[in-house]
């Protein structure tokens, strides 16, 4: 709702916030406990940025949207609390940390940089995503890696460490989603999540791109259209391991725990999955 | 299973052998494969041709002739030869059937029913020659009111208090609709965006993203963001004088876009940033708008990335509820509105969606104008009228009706040396407009093929003018939603009153 409010009113005021020249700033998102506009954090952001601020760190952040838009550079922002959606939307570069939970279409057609999520994702993460990395510690919502792509050697990565909904890799036409399906206990310990893995409509339209889930179910009555289980060869696994080691670290989960488990791996039947479906006979 | 059935061809090509030399020429340049020569003479299989006329311009000898073959099929008002052969076509190949350009069905045309008014004694008109007659538009979003600082006692000195939302101006209220590289070639983008530029007009840049050459015309580019968000990074978002989110197209309301594999060359691979040959799908819905709230999350989305620099629209379809859809983008912050009716192109659409769904933008445009000003938000937005603006008079008729800007692409295909033969999906064009082969591409002079869209726009902003001067009216934003100036004599009065305009006579 402040999204349209502020379209409509159109009355943002220019406010002159005090940025020191450093090369670490923290930003408190919601001061007096009242969180302040998004326009106005990303506004502080940005002229953090022009200050040649190398690390944020925004606190008490409470749903605000679109932080990290469209920034490009070697930038950290770090954000305790909750962003709102489109985190990093349209970012080119920077790595964003979120100690807490997400909403939802996380890294919205994020062409480059690197987005870690210490709790939980919404939907649609990774919409469109052009290329970066996504690492979330533990479950997301419906549709993620919905029309992911990848060109020559821009190929984007989603780890996810909980299980995900349905319409998982939907359309997708390149990059990695890896799924791990564990969960993780408040006391810090890491257990096998009893959860199914994924929704139905797996990779359905897929047709680029690949899907691992680290699971032994029958995921085939899953499937979606154009979408096939392909084997799990060492190929497979040393494109993808360099990925889970970097996630590993960052979680502190042993990569043993990991492994004890094989991949499934999703994989389109053709690169063109409806070419069947029109005819062009002259009429 | 293709179990094709043997049907007549829809056209005829004749050869008169007596000019015919022989040289191949039409062999060369037929790209659907008609003609072939058997050791003795020119052979041509009828059943391939598209009536393109290719062949018939580029012979030396004039000795080809293409006909439309009439023979056998038995007459039937219903029935007619085209819904006979829609179900040949789907009973031999199973298919959901392709089609392109706009909706090819013999429906009336509302704007061939209206007429315009021109000044008598009571009202002077104005000679367009000698006298000057705004055509500017100031594109994006409008403050309602504006409000003064006044610094001192001297009232001169003051300064605007309202801040005012990116604008920017063209000269012409025309704008050459989305066609995306992958639609049309290179050649075809590279000529639209150079007249656009030397005419001062915009053009869209469709949903292909925009290739690296094109940047330098960036400021007469609106550059879309569409359901497959090909091409869709930080330099595609700052290489453009306006951004539109396409919910909907005139030709697919509804639809996604399907650009198949084969057309997915190595130039178009790169500017959608997908693998070659791969098919590049746009989902039907944009998976982060599934409503108002949604698409207003986007429209502020563009406009954080981008800094607030350029407006940032959105297209629609014209469909059944246009006017409470308009008014919920508006109020979403969308700075301008596009409206693309029934009869809107496209490079390739479902046949039963191109010719069965939307509405006539002369109807949706009329009730959205109505709708957006009885909410109070007209003045803000910027109204785009497309869906089959053939000639200047559909121009100045759907501004009347209530459009800032006349949205076409066709006449600009055409204008090229686009013969219409519906047949942009193939990819085979032989004029070089709607293919990606290199061979077909090179047929498409840039050069002349901007001159010819410069010569087309001039001319139409000149018939503006000389109707502007008729009517009395010296601006051509005087003109928009002016429908006390039009008059309807079509056969259907309910019509006129949704269009909001009087009868001939009264």
């Amino acid at each position: 709702m402040q999204v349209n409010k502020n379209m409509i009113v159109n009355e943002i005021k220019e406010k002159n916030y005090e940025i020191s020249l450093k090369e670490i700033i923290e930003i408190d998102a919601s001061p007096n406990g009242e969180p302040i506009e998004y326009r106005d954090l990303n506004n502080m952001i940005h002229k953090s940025v022009n200050n040649n601020c190398k690390k944020i760190v925004l606190n008490n952040v409470c749903g605000q949207r679109f932080i990290g838009a469209a920034l490009q550079g070697d930038i950290e922002i770090i954000i305790n609390g909750i962003p709102g959606n489109d985190l990093g939307i349209f970012m080119d570069g920077p790595k964003i940390f979120v100690n807490g939970n997400c909403e939802d279409q996380v890294a919205n057609t994020m062409n480059h940089g690197m987005i870690i999520i210490d709790g939980d994702g919404g939907d649609v993460i990774g919409l469109s995503l052009r290329g970066g990395t996504i690492y979330i510690k533990k479950d997301v919502g419906y549709r993620v890696g919905i029309h992911m792509k990848e060109y020559e050697n821009k190929i984007p990565i989603i780890i996810v460490g909980g299980t995900t909904r349905d319409f998982l890799g939907e359309y997708m036409a390149g990059g990695i989603v890896i799924v791990l399906g564990l969960k993780f206990l408040p006391d810090g310990s890491v257990v096998e999540n009893k959860q199914p893995i994924c929704g139905n409509e797996l990779g359905t339209g897929i047709h680029g791109g690949s899907i691992f889930l680290r699971t032994d179910a029958n995921l085939e009555d899953k499937l979606g259209v154009g979408a096939k289980i392909s084997e799990y060869g060492a190929n497979e696994k040393a494109k993808i391991t360099p990925f889970l080691i970097e996630y590993c670290k960052n979680f502190n989960i042993p990569i043993d725990l990991v492994y004890n488990k094989p991949f499934q791996v999703i994989k389109p039947i053709s690169k063109r999955p409806f070419g069947g479906t029109y005819c062009s006979q002259l009429i | 299973m293709t179990i094709a059935h043997e049907i007549i061809s829809y056209y005829k090509v004749n050869i008169n052998r007596e000019d015919c030399r022989k040289c191949k020429r039409c062999i060369n340049n037929c790209s659907y494969g008609v003609f072939s020569f058997n050791g003795e003479k020119i052979v041509a299989e009828s059943d391939k041709c598209v009536a393109c006329q290719r062949c018939v311009v580029m012979c030396p000898e004039k000795a080809i002739h293409i006909s439309q073959n009439e023979s056998y099929l038995p007459p039937h008002g219903n029935y007619t030869r085209k819904i006979r052969n829609i179900i040949w076509a789907q009973s031999g190949n199973g298919g959901v059937l392709l089609s392109a350009t706009g909706n090819d069905r013999p429906i009336r045309s509302i704007f061939d029913d209206l007429l315009l008014d021109a000044c008598q004694v009571t009202n002077p008109s104005i000679d367009p020659l000698r006298e000057t007659i705004e055509t500017k538009i100031f594109f994006g979003r409008k403050p309602k009111k504006l409000e003064f600082i006044v610094e001192s006692d001297d009232l001169n000195d003051v300064s605007l208090k309202t801040k005012i939302d990116p604008n920017f101006e063209i000269d012409m209220p025309i704008m050459i609709g989305h066609m995306s590289l992958g639609s049309i070639s290179y050649n075809a983008c590279k000529a639209i965006y150079q007249a656009a530029g030397e005419l001062n007009i915009v053009a869209g840049s469709g949903e292909g993203g925009l290739y690296s050459d094109f940047y330098e015309y960036a400021p007469n580019i609106i550059t879309e963001i569409a359901s497959g968000r090909f091409g869709v990074d930080i330099n595609y978002l700052n290489n453009a004088a306006g951004l539109e989110i396409k919910i909907g197209q005139g030709a697919k309301p509804g639809h996604g876009g399907h650009l198949p594999g084969e057309k997915v060359s190595s130039l178009i691979a790169q500017t959608r940033m997908i693998p070659k040959g791969s098919d590049a799908l746009s989902p039907y819905p944009h998976h982060d708008i599934y409503s108002i709230e949604d698409l207003a999350q986007l429209i502020a989305a563009l406009k954080e990335a981008t800094r607030y620099k350029v407006p940032v629209g959105v297209k629609i379809a014209a469909v059944h509820n246009s006017a409470p859809i308009a008014v919920g983008i508006v109020r979403g912050g969308a700075d301008f509105l596009t409206i693309d009716g029934f009869r809107g192109g496209t490079g390739a659409a479902p046949r039963i969606i191109r010719d069965h769904a939307g509405i006539p933008i002369e109807l949706a445009i009329a009730a959205v104008d109505e709708r957006l000003k009885e909410e109070n938000l007209r003045e803000g937005v910027t109204l785009i009228a497309g869906g089959s603006i053939r000639y200047s008079a559909d121009l100045i008729k759907v501004i009347a009706l209530g459009a800032d800007v006349a949205m076409c692409a066709l006449p600009v295909l055409i204008a090229m040396g686009c013969r219409v033969c519906q047949q942009c999906f193939r990819g085979l064009c032989s004029w070089g407009i709607a293919t990606q082969q290199e061979y077909l591409v090179k047929r498409l002079d840039i050069n002349i093929a901007k001159n010819r869209i410069i010569n087309l726009f001039r001319s139409w902003n000149e018939e503006l003018k000389e109707v502007l001067g008729a009517m009395g009216i010296d601006s051509v934003e005087s003109l928009r939603s002016n429908r006390e100036r039009l008059r309807y004599i079509g056969p259907n009065p309910r019509i006129a009153d949704i269009l909001g305009v009087k009868h001939a006579g009264e």
